[in-house]
């Protein structure tokens, strides 16, 4: 054997004994379940007798249960709304704290906050006291003179609570659109000024279209986010989906099947469906960026 | 209109509606010092008394247990988990920005795959298996996967981080005779530590506000973590202890907050080089 040749195996044995962590990560806690529920997907399983085998009974049957479509619209709903809300807000409040002047380092953080308590259970819970029926918000219409009503019991009203919290988050994305936002050359701007484009031009025709790879991977991020969304809607709820399922999410209604109702089988394959909507999803994204992000 | 006067405008309305913004979490932290009643029958900002009874009532916690008993557990898990994100994420980062092997990039786009991916095709599997391990209510579901670099968030914020280290580093390295494992261990980890500190931190908040695999895998309320206990408190308490619930869930978001004031840097940092919510 040459040397170059043992130097080679060599680098890949070490390469491999590095990635082993990570290899027996990958298969054990990824691939095999996935295989595994995929299987489980094709039965009726209820963890204590052993799986029996019904082909494509699962999906059939999603498609006339009611609980699946009601968690289907909610969550579309969830999606399309609270995703353009948080990053209409993020960039918003990115270009008005742009400029490096006075007090800006605080603003930043305080805009910030929001996304970091903002996933814990203390503020799912304290979302749930605001807009009940005793809470501050309908304290804060008494002073006015309105009679307030509780939100989160409320079927049209619930949602919206929920879209308000996720929207409330935008900091995360506020960060990447101000650090992009850094990123653009001033020259660009002096140019435009130079040519006679006012404040609105040079928005439109430099800081937007150089921003829309950022926006592109916002979006992204967010709506694979928003589709796994579980906590608040299960704290809001105590874990029902109530009133009349107007916050039953997708992925709690797949806890409830699953760990509630121990349908494990079917769980699984609401959990493949779920893939398949947030791949289509994201593949049609990926698809219109070519028409909008512009890349130089 | 002049300059000054739109200057004050500017910083009034970002002030306005910063305000707002941050005006639930400061009711929560006001509420949490008022007494019972004055909590929901007042609109009033500022607690008059001010009191501390509902830390103190709070504090002792559900059926006997106190929350310093929940703080701990969830302080155990978050360590664990950050000890095992960090040994296992810089072991696969090393061997995807340093080394070069068979089927490196294929590899590598795998675990991209994996970031992308709904933990729910995942899960029940998962489940079965800690079940048949006899893991259920133990801590091992939420500690032992970060030992096997499951979070490929982190992989691959090291990765690019230590793609950014000079390669003449190796070279020199290679030359002295070092071998893969010392150039890891004594040149690139040390130089990592930016890296390894945004991992800690992520690590930290997320474990911190992970309420859904806690609620799966532990179900006794001595190994219940201040998420759990929380969720638990609301459904044992009525509304007359909102005062004590609203003081442990400003204790609980304190940790947080500390991290933030303390790391801002490296969370920022965090946010911007992967765009993963925070």
């Amino acid at each position: 054997m040459s040397g170059k040749k043992r130097a080679e195996i060599k680098r890949n044995i070490a390469g491999y004994l590095f990635l082993l962590p990570w290899l027996l990560g990958f298969f054990g806690f990824t691939i095999i379940p996935m295989i595994a529920s995929f299987y489980f997907s094709l039965t009726d399983y209820d963890m204590f007798t052993p799986p029996k085998f019904v082909g494509l009974g699962n999906y059939i049957g999603m498609i006339s249960d009611k609980k699946v479509l009601a968690s289907l619209s909610v969550t579309f709903r969830f999606v399309l709304m609270s995703v353009p809300l948080q990053l209409a807000a993020a960039l918003a409040v990115a270009l008005a704290l742009k400029k490096n002047r006075r007090g800006v380092r605080l603003y930043r953080a305080v805009y910030y906050l929001p996304s970091l308590f903002g996933g814990s259970i203390a503020v799912a819970i304290l979302w749930k006291k605001i807009f009940s029926q005793e809470g501050v918000l309908n304290q804060i219409l008494a002073v006015v003179g309105i009679k307030g009503i509780n939100w989160i019991a409320t079927p049209s009203t619930s949602l919206y609570t929920l879209i308000l919290l996720a929207a409330w988050q935008f900091g995360s994305s506020m960060v990447i659109f101000l650090a992009s936002l850094k990123q653009i050359p001033t020259d660009y701007y002096e140019a435009a000024t130079i040519d006679g484009a006012g404040k609105i031009r040079q928005f439109t025709g430099i800081t937007l279209p150089l921003l829309t790879p950022m926006v592109f991977f916002n979006v992204v991020m967010q709506i694979i986010n928003a589709f796994q969304s579980f906590t608040p809607a299960y704290i809001i709820s105590n874990g029902t989906g109530a009133p009349l399922d107007s916050t039953l999410f997708y992925t709690l209604n797949l806890y409830i099947m699953g760990f509630m109702r121990l349908r494990m089988g079917y769980a699984s394959a609401l959990a493949w469906v779920l893939l398949v909507i947030i791949a289509l999803f994201t593949g049609a994204i990926f698809l219109s960026a070519k028409k909008w992000v512009h890349y130089d | 209109m002049p300059k000054l006067m739109r200057n004050a405008f500017y910083h009034l309305a970002i002030i306005l509606v910063g305000l707002f913004m941050l005006y639930p979490l400061a009711w929560m932290v006001s509420s949490s010092f008022k007494e019972a009643p004055a909590i929901f029958q007042s609109v009033k900002f500022f607690p008059d008394p001010a009191i501390l009874t509902n830390y103190i009532n709070g504090w002792k916690g559900l059926s006997g247990i106190g929350f310093s008993t929940f703080f701990r557990n969830s302080l155990t898990i978050v360590l664990f988990i950050i000890v095992g994100n960090i040994a296992s994420c810089l072991l696969a980062a090393f061997a995807f920005a340093r080394l070069k092997f068979k089927a490196q990039a294929f590899w590598f786009s795998m675990m991209l795959g994996t970031m992308m991916l709904p933990g729910h095709v995942r899960l029940i599997p998962q489940y079965i298996i800690f079940n048949k391990l006899g893991w259920i209510n133990t801590y091992f579901p939420l500690i032992v996967p970060s030992f096997f670099a499951t979070q490929g968030f982190f992989i691959f914020l090291m990765t690019q981080f230590m793609r950014g280290l000079p390669r003449e580093l190796d070279e020199a390295a290679t030359v002295d005779g070092c071998g893969p494992f010392r150039l890891f261990t004594q040149i690139l980890v040390p130089l990592s530590t930016p890296a390894i500190v945004t991992t800690s931190i992520f690590s930290f908040i997320w474990t911190w506000n992970d309420f859904f695999s806690q609620m799966l895998y532990i179900n006794d309320l001595r190994k219940a973590t201040v998420a759990l206990a929380l969720r638990m408190y609301v459904d044992a308490s009525g509304s007359s202890s909102w005062g004590a619930l609203f003081a442990m869930s400003t204790l609980s978001l304190l940790p947080l907050f500390i991290m933030f004031i303390v790391f801002q840097r490296y969370l920022i940092e965090g946010i911007t080089a992967g765009g993963i919510k925070g």
